[in-house]
């Protein structure tokens, strides 16, 4: 996978990875299902910044790729009882399809205009999965999901959680590095000249659109496997809000950073709720920080740091 | 289905409750437009503004019995208040900033005003009563309505054509239009612009308040009322167009029937209805029925 991957950030990586799979070893029931979580999250916020990040757009309802990804494959698993070799993917051509209509009708529009419309389809797959009952099991959910004997169980479900997840990473990096990833740059910077050199920048950014909402979909399959249930909430508006200030948290423009606030967020969360009812003060809070203080996020913070410490010297 | 066929006093029914609910989200989705139009800034707390003055009707017309009228006042005037501390603490930092950061803001006090509500008025679902001799129905001829409902239907056009003169009669109103084409040249024209922002922010919040306490009578105020209140309002907005006071007032009534006509005929799917209404409107005209493209960023 070294595709232009810096020596630095590639032994970064199979540390990470390395690490994560001794995990179990470890042999708590806990730790292992923060990681399971937390890797899910992950590759949720990093797909999200396919759209951020490198298109320049704001999507604020990215949650419904993750829903649609994870009812597909829920309900073609338990329902039709398809291996999961086969719902799995279909799970996420399906988010990718939906991504794709919805790219088609938002690319119409930019900035503001463009976020209010993703947020009003997300909506509308949110009330078509609250309202159609007898496929999705409506506000009870969709409970009870088979699954394939092989993952059944904490550790093997971990596994395989942190399989597909470290490869979605690398493709991901791998399109995000790619003539397409840095045409996607041009987009970002400036639409209008991105177009003067010839880019077909609508189609641009429905292809990002679409890669995100593959990619939230494969991280909403395996949750719901992990859950052994789909709800509707994981629809709603301000699920995509969480997974956005994930995103931002870390910071948009660099590739890993969103899984660094992917991490963080899951983690204060975790540990806030054991100390106080009150998690939405507390994420306010961060968001006021993130918004007045630190608008480039941790990856940003990190770096001012590293300057004004090497400006020291 | 048959019964929208067969029955004409049934249809006239379902129209005035169109009307009725069209004009009470009118009054809603108007704060949030006016503030989007002259601010440039997607308000999220909007919802919250509302369920605040849900609560705030409670308290003060149903826990303290001080009359209907009172809480109506009082959830404008508690809105107010909320609205200037949140622009000059806040808000002021960010115009000219990314959408983004403002948005997120906006999020930002959502989650602190919901955690705020519940503290003070409790996660139960509060019921407020129809105000003397509104709750009972009004003998229109034909049949009989509620005459709370028709209240409503009447006070959005109200509202509506104070908005309107406010905006477009007023010298006020001139300044906050040219406020929103060039805010630079009219500060260097001596004009005062952050009184007019703060202003605009007030005035749209407050309206997110009367709504709210209008709504309270049939919308009991619980906590989540602002997540749902906040979408109904966008899809309105983005149908009429955002910023046009036009816009959201047909959207509003647009709304109302397509939301009632909807769970009449294919009952519990309103909701579907409406984003499918919106899908549509964007693909004929994609800055909404009376909205302007906007303008290029760079």
């Amino acid at each position: 996978m070294g595709w232009n991957m810096p020596r630095g950030v590639l032994i970064s990586c199979i540390v990470v990875v390395a690490a994560l799979a001794f995990i179990p070893m470890a042999d708590s029931r806990y730790l292992i299902d923060i990681s399971t979580e937390i890797l899910v999250y992950v590759l949720f916020a990093l797909s999200l910044n396919v759209i951020i990040g490198y298109s320049g757009n704001v999507s604020f309802g990215h949650a419904a790729y993750f829903a649609i990804g994870g009812y597909a494959n829920a309900i073609l698993l338990t329902t039709y009882e398809w291996p999961l070799i086969l719902s799995f993917p279909t799970a996420v051509v399906l988010s990718g399809l939906a991504a794709a209509f919805v790219a088609y009708f938002c690319t119409r529009l930019t900035d503001i205009y463009f976020a209010m419309l993703t947020l009003a389809f997300a909506m509308l797959v949110w009330a078509i999965a609250f309202k159609w009952r007898s496929v999705t099991g409506g506000d009870d959910g969709f409970v009870g999901v088979t699954i394939p004997e092989l993952i059944d169980g904490r550790v093997p479900f971990f596994y395989f959680t942190l399989i597909i997840v470290t490869i979605s990473t690398a493709v991901l990096w791998m399109i995000c590095h790619s003539a397409f990833g840095q045409t996607l740059v041009a987009v970002r910077e400036n639409i209008t000249r991105a177009g003067f050199i010839g880019v077909n920048t609508r189609l641009m950014r429905i292809g990002a659109f679409v890669v995100a909402g593959s990619f939230a979909g494969i991280a909403g399959a395996i949750f719901a496997m992990y859950n052994r249930g789909v709800y509707t909430e994981s629809a709603f508006w301000t699920e995509s809000a969480q997974v956005l200030i994930m995103t931002l948290l870390g910071g948009m423009y660099s590739f890993f950073g969103p899984a660094i606030g992917a991490a963080t967020l899951y983690l204060l969360e975790r540990f806030a709720n054991e100390y106080t009812q009150y998690w939405p003060t507390v994420l306010g809070v961060i968001l006021l920080v993130i918004v007045l203080v630190l608008p480039e996020g941790l990856v940003g913070l990190a770096k001012r740091v590293r300057e004004r410490l090497a400006g020291g010297n | 289905m048959d019964m929208l066929l067969s029955s004409p006093t049934f249809v006239f029914i379902q129209v005035l409750n169109s009307i009725s609910l069209g004009m009470n989200l009118f009054i809603i989705a108007a704060g949030l437009s006016l503030i989007f139009g002259v601010l440039r800034v997607i308000n999220f707390a909007h919802g919250v503004f509302y369920m605040f003055g849900a609560y705030i009707m409670y308290t003060v017309a149903q826990d303290l019995e001080l009359g209907f009228v009172t809480g109506v006042i009082a959830a404008a005037a508690g809105l107010a208040v909320i609205a200037v501390v949140v622009e000059r603490g806040l808000f002021q930092w960010l115009y000219g900033k990314e959408h983004l950061m403002q948005l997120l803001l906006t999020f930002a006090i959502v989650l602190i005003m919901g955690d705020l509500a519940k503290v003070i008025w409790g996660t139960d679902q509060l019921s407020v009563s129809y105000p003397d001799g509104m709750d009972g129905a009004l003998n229109l001829g034909i049949t009989f309505y509620p005459s709370y409902r028709l209240m409503l239907a009447v006070i959005g056009p109200v509202i509506f054509i104070g908005l309107f003169l406010l905006i477009e009669r007023t010298r006020w109103g001139r300044l906050t239009r040219a406020a929103t084409q060039d805010m630079e040249m009219l500060s260097a024209l001596g004009i005062n612009v952050p009184i007019i922002y703060v202003t605009i922010f007030l005035i749209g919040a407050a309206l997110a308040g009367v709504g709210g306490a209008l709504a309270a009578p049939i919308n009991s105020p619980t906590p989540g009322m602002d997540a749902t209140i906040i979408v109904e309002c966008f899809v309105i907005v983005i149908i009429g167009g955002l910023g046009s006071l036009w816009g959201t007032f047909v959207g509003a009534l647009i709304y109302g029937f397509v939301f009632n006509f909807g769970s009449v005929i294919v009952p519990n799917w309103q909701d579907v209805f409406a984003f499918l209404l919106l899908m549509v409107v964007l693909l004929i005209r994609p800055w909404g029925l009376f909205g302007k493209p906007e303008r290029e960023g760079h």
